[in-house]
Parts: structure tokens; C-alpha cells; sequence
């Protein structure tokens, strides 16, 4: 029975594939894990903005959307309605074909990014050896897309939205891969379900033995997901987007539906990233604990999808918005830095295996957290230097 | 150390999200259609006529001065003068608007109008769920809908509606007492002078004038 | 021939054409991303996953990225100018594509062609690839990062040369200084304006 839940899709699948000839088969197979993903990540979509707005609105002591629907749960509906009937205005200077090819490069490979993840047992939509390699080289395809719609909007905040969108993609991209680097070393693979298999199992039967639970897997979670969040646009790194100086950035000139394929990729680039860092450092869908593997594996993997976004909503309702330079330093004098010092730390944490004497696992354990904490401690303060100290403004009493 | 600023940040969010749900006295939103606050003395956004008495026509404070109209910054106030005249509060006459008329989809709620009205006819209303479908005459408003009683005014304002009354009042029982020593007066000469005819002051003749379906 | 190979070829040829003859820039560019693509999907198609995501990865990600910013910061009235068709230039670039194609099939010419019977595709894991650069390409590997970090170390000087002390003091006495700083105020963040 419990099997059975768990494979639920997979046996859907087979079974719905079973009806066709046999040389339909693959090509309706692969059919139907994209119409799957596509639909279950649009759903998601929906389901993520209106929860974005409650959250926001529970955090900042307001009530969130409570109109649409009951409690405002059809508040998505209304807004897919109006994006779809708002007219699709064309700036009359603008560059007609790449701008609009823009949206549609974007969602390319947002959507082939979310191919690649596992989100349960035997759940791989396309199981690639280099899958995480894969991830990133569609992930870099849409800085591209970014660039047309800023420059062929022709206007200046599009363009300075552009502008800084690409700079800090291509700043953030480093610490994020450089973070997941320590992953691949540990696991020795570049697949994604190899991956999540070298986190399943349990230390003394209750523990379980994902990344996140070591010092370089919590550093190298911590780091992926800052670079994450920067990769992704969302406040407090949503610079290209930030609506108090540059209008909407590279989206000032986009109406309509094209707007809603914008904002639809740019959620569809969250839940993927967030599905690497649960494939990555939460153990995939494995379950926490060895009682609790009754679950299906697959409602693990979107609990922590779940939890992850809602860590990144929570966030967004906290941080204020960094400064251009401020934005700068911290990927290149503090995230890339840490980046390398994980790197090492795992290779001590690899090599520290043979030493089997009592007490070792947990020596090792502070060594590696210590190696990690120190540098911490001063590349944090090196960034606060330069600072002034307090500011007395003369006619500000 | 970096870091802590961050976590004492997302702590305090964290409380208030979790508080909104425990304590209702959090949530500071009003949700106005079915809730209302009750509006500011001192709110304003655009202006109306104030009459006294019962019959808006009549008691139409306004002696179409056209001060308003000229003192205008975006001119949205248009006045005809009546050509008779009827009389106002003390019983002395006076000219009327015929129409009047404010554009209210180009008045700025500056309140000037107010402040050079000598009359006091002029105010500050407090409505604001002004929204129609027509966005020319509709919001083009015209004697009949500017026109408010005095009451409505003394809701509003209750301190200055109070201290302009006393002194129409005053105003009033001045006129009144100078009005009969002028009849006296006049009585007396003109017994003195001839006695067969000794006609009084028409104190409150009054003129017919149309009546204005009342709106308010 | 394959159909998905024909469609890739003809993308591939069309967009180089175009990022060749088109007149905007920034088309050009874009045309040749789609070239790079283009490639890397063939690198795909030949089962060379590896090399053809780093293709995506390097060159759709980074090289288009480069060309992009080169352009916007450096675009000048000179792209709109009429060209000429015979000039020192093109003459240039006919003598280096006819040099690279006589090599190119002077190399095809002594290529030993294997009957299509006998390619049995290997598959390369990427760990296979690993090994190999630990092992055997060590020191062409060790070459080419200490290349790139001297590059990058290069880059750096370069962007870090600030304006000379001096220089701006120099600056400021020309344009009659009207901005000063009164270091004995208290108050820091005030510019005093004489």
C-alpha cells in the first residue's frame, strides 16, 4: 500500500502509456512528464503568490488579500484574468521581434531546469549524467533573455534593469556553483537521483544523513541559497526589479500576457533552484527519519520545497534592499571567499574519514566547523569596515 | 558579527506573523466597505453650498459675489447672477446664483474658496465616494446637489458651525432692532410730516422665487 | 540523416549567416548565440554531453554575455556607417577563411573515415572525464589555470588603477574648489559649501 502511494504517478503513467502502440510509447511518456510538470508547477505558481501576499500581509500585521473568493483563496484566478485581458502594449520605438522573443527565451529554460530534478522515488523526468551541469547551463540562458527584454525595450530604466541584472547574475553564479561543488565531491557524481541516493540512509538508525547536517553541507546551504536568492531576483537582492528607483527594470515596458510569462518564469526559476538545494542538501525525498518513511516520497520532496519557499518569503518580508556596491562586495569579497573555504573543508571532511578513534567523528565535526567559523568571523567584519561609524546630519535633529 | 543584525530582524518578523494570528489587535486594517472610520474634524475635499431653513432656494446663503469664482486656482467654479433678488438672513436682499456649478473632477481641494468667502456660504464637505461611470457630467455638480443644509454643515464642523451662528444670530437681532428704530423713526416723521399713510418697512417680504427639489 | 540533426544544422548555418550580414549589432550578437546553441545541441546529439553543456555554459552563458556588455559599452555612430566591399579588411578576411578551409580540409583529406557500422558510441561519464584531467591532462590542466589566473590578476590591476592623489588635488584647484571638507567640524557628514 505504501509502495504503492508512493509510486502512484509513476504506475499512472505507465498505465496511461500502456494504451498506445509500442512505438508511441516513449515519445507519449515524455509527453506526459512535461504536460505533469507543467501543470503541477503552474498550479504551484498560482498557489505561491497568493501565499506570498498572505504571508507578506500576516508579517507586516495586515490581513493579505481576503476579497476573491473565500479567505481570498481565488485571488490568483482574478489575476491570471486580468493579466490575460490587459492589452498587450508594444513600446513604438522598441525592437518589435526581440522583444517579443524575450519572455518566451526565458521560459525555456526555466522549464527545462525543472526537468532535470528528482521529485521522488523513480520521479526523474530526465535522468542526464551531467544533470547538475545541465541545471546550470540553461540556468546561464537566462541572463540572455533578461538583456533582450532590457534592451530591446529601448528604455533607459529597462536597460540600467538589465543592466544590473546581468552583473549580478553573473556575480551570484559563481558562489552558487562553487557551493554545490562540495556536494558533488562528497557524492561523486554530477546526477541528480545519485545524489539524493548518497543522502538516503540513517546515522544509528535515526539521523538522517543529509548535507545539511554536516558543516560544510549547512555552509554550503547557506551560501546556496543567498546565491540563490540573488540568482532568482527577490528582495533583498531584487536590484533589477527595484520598483522605489527603477520603475520595474527590465519588465517597465512589458503589459499583459508577456508581464505574466515574466513573472511566471521568474517563480518557475525559484521552485527550481529551491528543488536543486532539496535535491542538493535536504536529501532529496528522503524522509527525516526512518518512522516516517510510511510518507510518500514525493510529498517529502514538496514539504521542503514548501519550507524553502517559505523561507524565502520570509526574508522578503524582513531584509531591506542592499546598494549596488554593497551587493558587489558581498559576492566577491565574502560569498566567493567562504565558497573556496568550503570547498577545502570538505576535502578535510572527506580525508578525516580514515581516523577511526574514539571520539573522532565528533573532533572532526568541531575542526570542520571551526575552519569554517573563523574565516566567517573576519570576512564578516571586513565588510563592515569602511562604514562610517554614526552620521550627524546638520539639519536633521 | 555579521549575521546577527539579520536573525534579530527575522525573529521580529517571525513574531509578528505569528502574533497576527493570536491577537486581532494586531491587524490595524479596517475593512472599509463594512467597516468605516469615523472621518477627521478636520478632512476636506471639496466644496458645497450651505443654506439655512428648510427650503434649499431660499435659505441659499450665497449672494453670487463671484469671489470664488474669480479666486479660483483651476477655475472650476462657474456662476450666474440671478437677475432679481431675494433676501438673505437679516432680511435684506440680495442677489442669488442663478446656476452654480463646480466641476469637481478639476477642483484641487485647495479651500481657497472657503477661505474668501465673506458670506460663509462656501465649505468643505467630507464625502469621498465620489465614483460614477460619467466622468463629465456627473462630476460636473450642480446647484441642487451642492446645495446643504445647515445642520449637515453643524455635523461637520460642530465648533465653527456653532460660532458662525451666534454670530448670523447677532447679526440678525442687531438688524432687527435697527429696523424697528428705523420704522420708529420713520413712523415718527412721518406722522409729523403727514399722518394718513403710515406704511412699515417691508421687514419680510418675500419675493417668489422657484422652489429647487431638495436633494440632500 | 537524422531529422533533429537537419533542423539543427540549418538553424545553426542560418543564424551564423545572420549574425554575419545583419546590421544591428545587437542582432549579430544575438544571432550568434543561437550559433552556439546550435553547436551544443549538436555536441549533444553526438552524445558528448560534457563538452556540450560546457558549450551552453561557457559560451551561451558567459562569451554572449561578454560580446553583449562590449557592445553596449562601446557602441558608437560607427556601426550606422555605409561599408565599403573592398577594403583592407575583407581582403584580410578572405585570405583567413580560405586559410582555415584549405587546412580544415587538407585535415578531413587524410582523416581515416570509418565505416558508420563500426562507431559504436562510447559513453564518457563524466567521472571518466575527471580521472582523465587528474591524471593523465595534469599538467595542460595546472597550464591553463595558471594562465587564466594570471589573466584574471591582469584584469584586476587594470580596473584597480585609480586617479593619482595628486591628479585630483590638481582637479580641484582648476575648478576653483568649491567643495570643501572641514576636517576640525564635528559634524562629518556636512559639506560646507564657501
Amino acid at each position: 500500500m505504501t509502495g504503492q502511494l508512493d509510486q502512484l504517478f509513476v504506475s499512472l503513467k505507465q498505465w496511461l502509456v500502456s494504451f498506445l502502440p509500442q512505438a508511441a510509447q516513449p515519445m507519449a511518456g515524455i509527453l506526459l512528464s512535461i504536460s505533469a510538470i507543467i501543470g503541477a508547477f503552474a498550479t504551484m505558481f498560482a498557489i505561491t503568490t497568493i501565499m506570498e501576499r498572505k504571508i507578506l500581509g500576516r508579517i507586516q500585521n495586515r490581513l493579505g488579500p481576503n476579497r476573491v473568493g473565500p479567505f481570498g483563496l481565488l485571488q490568483p484566478a482574478a489575476d491570471g484574468i486580468k493579466m490575460l485581458t490587459k492589452e498587450d502594449i508594444v513600446p513604438f520605438a522598441a525592437d518589435k521581434l526581440v522583444h517579443f522573443l524575450a519572455p518566451v527565451v526565458l521560459i525555456i529554460p526555466v522549464a527545462l531546469a525543472l526537468a532535470m530534478i528528482p521529485y521522488g522515488r523513480n520521479m526523474t523526468a530526465v535522468d542526464l549524467d551531467a544533470g547538475i551541469l545541465f541545471f546550470f547551463a540553461v540556468g546561464s540562458a537566462t541572463e540572455l533573455s533578461v538583456f533582450m527584454a532590457g534592451w530591446s525595450s529601448q528604455n533607459k530604466y529597462s536597460l540600467v534593469g538589465a543592466m544590473r541584472a546581468i552583473a549580478q547574475m553573473i556575480s551570484y553564479e559563481m558562489p552558487l556553483v562553487l557551493s554545490t561543488v562540495s556536494v558533488l565531491m562528497m557524492a561523486g557524481t554530477l546526477s541528480l537521483p545519485l545524489i539524493v541516493q548518497a543522502q538516503s540512509g540513517y546515522i544509528y538508525e535515526i539521523l538522517p544523513r543529509w548535507n545539511v547536517f554536516t558543516p560544510w553541507g549547512l555552509a554550503g546551504f547557506v551560501l546556496f541559497m543567498i546565491a540563490a536568492t540573488a540568482e532568482s531576483n527577490r528582495a533583498p537582492f531584487d536590484l533589477p526589479e527595484a520598483e522605489s528607483e527603477i520603475i520595474a527594470g527590465y519588465l517597465t515596458e512589458y503589459s499583459g500576457f508577456k508581464y505574466a510569462l515574466f513573472f511566471m518564469a521568474e517563480y518557475w526559476g525559484l521552485f527550481a533552484v529551491s528543488g536543486l538545494a532539496v535535491t542538493l542538501f535536504l536529501g532529496g525525498w528522503n524522509a527525516p527519519f526512518p518512522f516516517l518513511q510510511w510518507v510518500p516520497s514525493w510529498a517529502w520532496f514538496f514539504a521542503k520545497l514548501g519550507t524553502i519557499i517559505f523561507g524565502f518569503i520570509w526574508v522578503r518580508g524582513t531584509l531591506p534592499r542592499l546598494r549596488l556596491d554593497q551587493l558587489m562586495n558581498f559576492a566577491w569579497k565574502f560569498l566567493l571567499p567562504m565558497s573556496l573555504i568550503n570547498i577545502v573543508v570538505t576535502a578535510m571532511w572527506h580525508f578525516s574519514r580514515v581516523f577511526q578513534f574514539v571520539g573522532a567523528r565528533e573532533m572532526r565535526w568541531v575542526l570542520c566547523a571551526l575552519v569554517l567559523a573563523i574565516p566567517y568571523f573576519f570576512l564578516g567584519r571586513a565588510l563592515g569596515e569602511g562604514r562610517p561609524a554614526k552620521r550627524n546630519y546638520k539639519f536633521a535633529e | 558579527m555579521l549575521g546577527t543584525g539579520l536573525i534579530k530582524g527575522m525573529a521580529q518578523t517571525a513574531k509578528n506573523f505569528v502574533g497576527s494570528y493570536q491577537g486581532p489587535e494586531r491587524l490595524v486594517t479596517v475593512q472599509y466597505p463594512e467597516e468605516r472610520l469615523a472621518p477627521k474634524e478636520n478632512a476636506r475635499n471639496f466644496p458645497f453650498l450651505v443654506f439655512d431653513g428648510d427650503d434649499a432656494q431660499k435659505g441659499l446663503r450665497c449672494v453670487a459675489c463671484q469671489i470664488c469664482e474669480k479666486e479660483c486656482p483651476p477655475k472650476c467654479i462657474y456662476i450666474n447672477k440671478s437677475k432679481d433678488k431675494k433676501p438673505d438672513y437679516i432680511g435684506k436682499p440680495q442677489f442669488y446664483p442663478a446656476t452654480f456649478d463646480i466641476d469637481i473632477s478639476v477642483c484641487m481641494s485647495c479651500q481657497i474658496c472657503v477661505e474668501v468667502c465673506p458670506f460663509d456660504a462656501i465649505k468643505m464637505d467630507k464625502v469621498f465616494e465620489l465614483s460614477t461611470t460619467d466622468r463629465f457630467e456627473a462630476l460636473l455638480l450642480h446647484k441642487t446637489e451642492l446645495a446643504k443644509p445647515n445642520e449637515y454643515f453643524q455635523e461637520l464642523h460642530p465648533t465653527e458651525a456653532a460660532e458662525i451662528d451666534t454670530r448670523f444670530a447677532e447679526e440678525k437681532l442687531k438688524a432687527e432692532a435697527k429696523a424697528k428704530a428705523d420704522a420708529e423713526a420713520k413712523a415718527k416723521a412721518a406722522a409729523i410730516a403727514a399722518a394718513p399713510k403710515p406704511e412699515p418697512a417691508p421687514v419680510d417680504g418675500s419675493i417668489p422665487t422657484p422652489v429647487a427639489p431638495k436633494t440632500i | 540523416m537524422d531529422l533533429a540533426f537537419i533542423i539543427i544544422a540549418v538553424l545553426t548555418l542560418a543564424s551564423a549567416v545572420a549574425a554575419m550580414s545583419l546590421r544591428n549589432l545587437v542582432h549579430c550578437a544575438l544571432c550568434m548565440v543561437m550559433t552556439f546553441a546550435g553547436i551544443a545541441l549538436t555536441f549533444l546529439q553526438l552524445n558528448a554531453e560534457f563538452v556540450g553543456l560546457a558549450q551552453l555554459l561557457v559560451y551561451v552563458g558567459a562569451v554572449a554575455i561578454l560580446i553583449v556588455f562590449a557592445i553596449l559599452l562601446t557602441r558608437s555612430e560607427d556601426a550606422k556607417k555605409e561599408v565599403r566591399f573592398v577594403s583592407s579588411s575583407t581582403v584580410v578576411g578572405f585570405g583567413v577563411v580560405a586559410l582555415v578551409a584549405v587546412s580544415l580540409l587538407a585535415a578531413i583529406q587524410h582523416t581515416q573515415i570509418l565505416p558508420p557500422q563500426s562507431v559504436v558510441a562510447p559513453h564518457v561519464s563524466v567521472k571518466r572525464i575527471g580521472e582523465q584531467l587528474m591524471t593523465n591532462y595534469v599538467l595542460p590542466l595546472e597550464v591553463i589555470g595558471l594562465l587564466l589566473t594570471a589573466a584574471m590578476i591582469g584584469a584586476v590591476v587594470i580596473a584597480m588603477r585609480e586617479p593619482d592623489p595628486a591628479d585630483s588635488v590638481d582637479v580641484q584647484q582648476r575648478n576653483g574648489s568649491p567643495l570643501k571638507l572641514d576636517p576640525d567640524s564635528k559634524k562629518t557628514a556636512v559639506v560646507a559649501n564657501e
